[in-house]
């Protein structure tokens, strides 16, 4: 062999390099030089990798790989789920038909009078659902199994009524700007419904808090709507601080009773 | 290899109580479980699924004590707990990974993936995995719920009925996994099959109208029965004399 650059030994020869690849026989000494030389040359390395031998592991190996079990679009799946209910997603679907719904009748205008607002009387008994879906016993048929772990309690609670309130409140946020209805007539009514499902659902359960609270809302709310074909009182100027005063209430109650949510008696 | 442990008994109760509605359904209980599989039996009634959710940490006892690994934070306790519950209640369009998955997480577990692969493998649904639970039979889904529960490799097992819709070569593995799962768990089986804990259980419950009126060995409580107890096994017959029926041919 020559010597070659920087006093290392010389590039070998194809022929030198196949025979060393293929595991046929070369004298020691050859066989030495090659190795060294290989260890410190990088192109010479280069020149053995696309040799058939790659190929053959390669064939070997790809349907070992093939077989080796993947998980399908796990992250994605896994981040909505951290967040929505896996029984949630038809409700939420409803919670946004509902409210497209009262903004056309709100457009048409015939069903309750002019002066009241169908998206108004709609938003306060709109994430209820969402929250029972969430947490209820009827609506989720995983709620035993939920409960115990220990994921299970105010912060799982609090992310899926979230993940319910960015449905409904982007929801009723258009339906406010195309019916021209401000923000302050709806919303509050409908974060202290929110809260209140999850306070009373702390002291009877998230179900039954749900059912008593859209009762309530068909008592206070709609029956006199109907009764007089004015919006309701409840929707003045000057019930706002009671709404925000059941809003804070609800809040101290759902922190005060947490841990009810790590318990059977959260779902009923 | 675990860490060797600081406690006595995996499951401890004193005199406990617990309600279920207006009714006390158990009412007084007393046990220590260690390693192995334990089964829970009983009539209708008798209290045991409400015994299994108070181990489960979801029902608050009334009154008593329950220490469960020693007592240790809700949190940490559950992580170390696997549990299913009678009605096992599921989402039908989450495939059998993805729903193993979802509980894993719930779990708060790490490396997710490996730990559903191998659940899902060792209740021989490796080849259902990602099809959706609702073109699974019944059988299958008790074994999905069986995944669910194993997934983090618990210390604590507590399985309320999972017998019920597995046909009898199911039911044969099924004690194979809990014989394996025994050795190094502790696990609490409610059933109503007596001859399934005569097969795969080391140690005997037997609940009563919310009381423990035996426990020892399978052996022990077939050692109770005569030819006088109504029954098609001498097991079969010491469940009915520990219960007091008499045998009176045709009555319910």
């Amino acid at each position: 062999m020559n010597r070659g650059p920087r006093g290392g030994t010389a590039h070998p020869s194809d022929q030198l390099l196949h025979r060393y690849s293929h595991d046929q026989d070369i004298p020691a000494d050859q066989l030495w030089a090659v190795e060294s030389h290989l260890e410190s040359c990088g192109p010479c390395r280069g020149r053995l990798a696309p040799e058939p031998i790659a190929e053959a592991v390669w064939a070997g190996l790809e349907p070992l790989l093939d077989a080796t079990p993947q998980m399908p679009r796990t992250r994605a799946w896994r981040r909505v789920h951290a967040w929505v209910s896996p029984a949630a997603g038809p409700w939420l679907a409803m919670i946004l038909l509902v409210t497209a719904a009262a903004v056309a009748l709100d457009r048409v205008g015939v069903v309750v009078g002019d002066r009241v607002s169908l998206v108004v009387l709609v938003a306060p008994v709109l994430p209820v659902l969402g929250v029972a879906a969430s947490w209820g016993r009827s609506l989720d048929p995983a709620h035993e199994l939920t409960a115990a772990t220990p994921r299970a309690g105010l912060p799982l609670v609090l992310r899926r009524t979230a993940a319910v309130l960015a449905v409904t409140v982007p929801g009723l946020a258009a339906a406010g700007l195309l019916t021209g209805i401000g923000v302050v007539r709806w919303l509050l009514p409908c974060l202290a419904f929110t809260v209140g499902t999850l306070a009373l659902g702390t002291l009877i359960g998230v179900t039954r808090a749900a059912v008593v609270l859209v009762a309530a809302w068909a008592v206070v709310i709609v029956a006199p709507t109907i009764a007089f074909s004015r919006t309701a009182l409840a929707f003045d100027q000057a019930a706002t601080p009671v709404w925000a005063g059941l809003l804070v209430a609800g809040l101290v109650v759902t922190a005060v009773r947490r841990m009810t949510f790590t318990r059977l008696e959260g779902n009923r | 290899m675990t860490a060797p442990t600081t406690y006595a008994w995996e499951i401890e109760a004193r005199d406990l109580r617990v309600r279920a509605g207006r009714k006390m359904a158990v009412d007084g209980v007393t046990l220590a479980l260690g390693r192995g599989v334990h089964g829970l039996l009983g009539p209708n009634g008798a209290g045991k699924t409400t015994l299994i959710r108070a181990l489960a940490t979801v029902l608050k006892p009334a009154s008593g004590e329950l220490n469960l690994l020693g007592g240790m934070e809700l949190r940490e306790l559950r992580r170390r707990v696997g549990y299913l519950p009678q009605e096992f209640g599921h989402y039908r369009r989450f495939t059998v990974r993805e729903f193993v998955a979802y509980v894993a997480w719930l779990k708060e577990m790490r490396d997710i993936p490996a730990a559903v692969q191998r659940a899902v493998e060792r209740v021989g649904l490796a080849d259902r995995a990602d099809d959706r639970l609702k073109t699974l039979s019944g059988g299958m889904i008790r074994r999905v719920g069986i995944a669910q529960a194993i997934v983090n490799d618990p210390e604590v097992l507590l399985l309320d009925e999972p017998t019920a819709g597995l046909d009898p070569a199911q039911r044969l593995k099924f004690r194979e996994l809990l014989t394996e799962i025994g050795t190094d768990t502790c696990v609490l089986v409610s059933t109503h099959l007596v001859e399934d804990v005569a097969a795969a259980c080391t140690d005997v419950l037997l609940l009563s109208q919310g009381k423990l009126v035996f426990q020892g060995t399978p052996d022990q409580l077939a050692a109770k029965g005569t030819g006088q107890h109504p029954g098609d096994s001498p097991i079969e017959r010491g469940y009915s004399a520990v219960l007091g029926f008499p045998h009176r041919p045709g009555s319910w």
